[in-house]
């Protein structure tokens, strides 16, 4: 018979799992962790003053200009939604499909989404340009007739999607939580951690009765959240497909972005991973090079499918007919814009073919490198998609550049000082592995436990 | 007048029962001991475990969850909500014009319908979860704090039809409990 490979290594009990998963909100952070977490911190407040001073000056501090009028804002809200989608896959799509393996990693993948749901948030309502009227999004009785939304625009469908996302995502993420609150309510000798991780577990103590409906709720949650993280992202490519315009308007956009989002989603949870396991030493028996394996197969698989969908665009474009659509991909790939086309290629393409071979599927700076090109990648991607289209329009007139400022890249790189933030806190704060989602499957690939 | 945070308070706090209880180390011995508690005549008790046990609902009795009604009623009021009001702002209260498409354009509206559906479906099944469950729960009795780590325990309840404290204890100690004591919970 086929012997399974353990999915956590190291002889553990019950007892032990408990201990290592909750040690880590239990002790004062060292050095390491303090030492990242204060780097986090100067990038999150630096992230904090540029959006400050976006949002008190205008959007003229950003690049965004005729006939470019989506740029980082759209851009990065994409790349960070779709960062968000694998942490659904593997807590949800993976759940239904029986893949004990996510167990160990389902938590810090649902964190993730909801990490990266929240950053992408603040972006489409910065791009709006007044912020403080992003209220008006939503359909409510008003005194403006009232005046309705459009509910057959893309992005209304937007704003209904990502919100409902949010909040869904939230929901499981918390759902999976209760049995572990309680387990540290209870393992709790500070009256205040007690008292906290107590209104936090909701007093959940673990009936047969309670884990009979929970069980059942969170079969359910997986089964909406799957169809839901794929209309999310097909309605983000919505956004751009239902315009009428040449490298927009096409029908591959909804498969090719949601295959892109789990792709970069993947990526993401590798970098993490590898930060996570560094960070947290004793973690390396729950989150196994086995289980970073798995990921860089779907890291290169949807890489692939990725890879697909470039070739099937410049393909469909040919085969179209259409001189303008014609002339859009053979501007993206060797116009102006060429150098951030083959970036894009060489990173999403090219980088993930190397875990064709085993021994850098299992190699951690091999993947760390790999998962970050691959994200590199993702973000060209949507910078490819958006600008290369947008930015030379039917008449020659319409014609133009689009320069990023220092507040597009302040933007940017400081939107990382606030997801590695959120991240490194909920590290410190919430078990970063599902205690009560470990213990049963301790034993797979055990010759141990006996029951099957 | 009441104080509303202490009804509120009240209504939370959950009454405690008193009862036997034994606790095991090894949950497949608890699933058997449940299946002989249950053949002993006593239909009420509560197993606590730290993580949800295989073949605990059939040992105990415990019937499919109904939660998935909730969610398909619900799910179908998310739909229904979804399809009216994207009619009754596009068609009904406002009518606009808008890219030459009917007032009535079904399929654009289908995104923001979907979404109803699944948002509707999710929460309304946590409520329904939530309220079932009682919680939350304000400091509920814990028999043992282990019970959310590596103990796993059967408490059988007083009041419950076929309570008998002596055969009860016999039973726990042959199924190899490593504790009976009475306990409330």
């Amino acid at each position: 018979m086929l012997k399974r490979r353990p999915l956590v290594t190291g002889d553990k009990t019950y007892k032990d799992v408990t201990e290592d998963i909750c040690e880590l909100i239990e002790r004062p952070p060292g050095i390491h962790f303090m030492g990242l977490f204060l780097s986090v911190q100067v990038l999150f407040i630096f992230y904090i003053v540029v959006l400050a001073c976006i949002v008190t000056t205008g959007m003229g501090l950003m690049g965004v200009n005729s006939p470019v009028g989506w740029g980082t804002d759209i851009i990065t809200f994409v790349f960070w939604i779709g960062i968000g989608h694998a942490g659904t896959l593997i807590s949800a799509v993976l759940f239904l499909f029986r893949q004990k393996w996510r167990t160990s990693i389902a938590r810090t993948a649902e964190a993730m989404t909801v990490f990266a749901v929240m950053t992408a948030g603040l972006f489409p309502v910065l791009h709006t340009g007044r912020p403080w009227l992003a209220y008006w999004l939503l359909p409510y009785p008003n005194q403006r007739g009232p005046l309705w939304v459009n509910f057959r625009s893309p992005l209304i469908w937007d704003v209904f999607a990502v919100s409902t996302y949010a909040t869904v995502s939230i929901v499981f993420w918390y759902v999976g939580l209760i049995p572990d609150f309680a387990t540290v309510r209870d393992r709790a000798k500070n009256k205040w951690r007690k008292k906290i991780y107590g209104a936090l577990s909701l007093g959940w103590r673990g009936s047969a009765r309670d884990w009979n409906h929970y069980e059942m709720v969170y079969m359910l949650l997986a089964g909406l959240s799957t169809p839901l993280v794929l209309s999310v992202h097909s309605i983000v490519s919505f956004d751009f497909a239902v315009a009428q315009l040449p490298g927009w308007h096409t029908t591959i956009f909804p498969p090719y972005f949601v295959a892109g989002a789990i792709f970069s989603g993947f990526a993401m949870v590798i970098t993490l991973m590898c930060i996570v396991r560094h960070l947290v030493p004793k973690f390396k028996d729950y989150i196994t090079l086995d289980h970073m394996e798995v990921m860089n197969k779907i890291i290169m698989t949807t890489g692939l499918i990725v890879g697909y969908a470039y070739g099937s665009e410049f393909f469909i474009a040919w085969y179209s007919g259409a001189p303008y659509e014609q002339y859009v991909f053979v501007n993206r790939a060797f116009g102006p814009y060429g150098w951030s086309y083959w970036i894009m290629v060489s990173c999403n393409v090219i980088t993930p073919q190397i875990f064709w071979f085993k021994k850098f599927r299992r190699s951690i700076p091999v993947m760390f490198v790999a998962s970050i090109f691959v994200n590199i990648g993702m973000w060209f991607e949507r910078y490819v998609i958006t600008v290369t289209s947008l930015h030379r329009d039917f008449l020659p007139s319409q014609w133009g550049m689009f320069d990023m400022t220092f507040f597009d890249f302040g933007a940017l790189i400081g939107s990382f000082g606030m997801f590695l933030t959120l991240f490194l806190l909920y590290l410190r704060l919430v078990p970063a592995v599902s205690i009560a989602e470990v213990k049963p499957v301790l034993f797979v690939g055990k010759d141990k436990g006996g029951h099957h | 007048m009441a104080n509303p945070i202490e009804i509120l308070e009240n209504l939370l706090r959950p009454k405690a029962k008193s009862g036997l209880v034994g606790i095991w180390l090894d949950e497949h011995k608890l699933v058997d001991a449940a299946k002989k508690v249950r053949e002993s005549g006593v239909q009420k008790f509560e197993a606590i475990s730290p993580f949800p046990l295989h073949g605990i609902d059939d040992a105990m009795g415990i019937p499919r969850s109904i939660i998935p009604w909730v969610t398909f009623i619900f799910g179908l009021l998310g739909c229904g909500l979804g399809v009216l009001f994207t009619w009754w702002v596009s068609a009904v209260d406002w009518p606009l014009i808008i890219g030459g498409k009917p007032m009535w354009s079904l399929a654009a509206f289908i995104p923001v319908i979907f979404e109803c559906t699944i948002l509707f479906a999710a929460l309304s099944s946590v409520g329904a979860m939530f309220y079932i469950n009682g919680l939350p729960k304000i400091d509920p009795v814990i028999i043992d704090p282990d019970l959310t780590c590596h103990k796993f325990a059967l408490f059988v309840p007083e009041e419950s039809d076929g309570y008998s404290k002596e055969s009860l204890e016999k039973i726990f100690k042959d199924m190899g409990a490593i504790e009976v004591r009475p306990a409330e919970f």
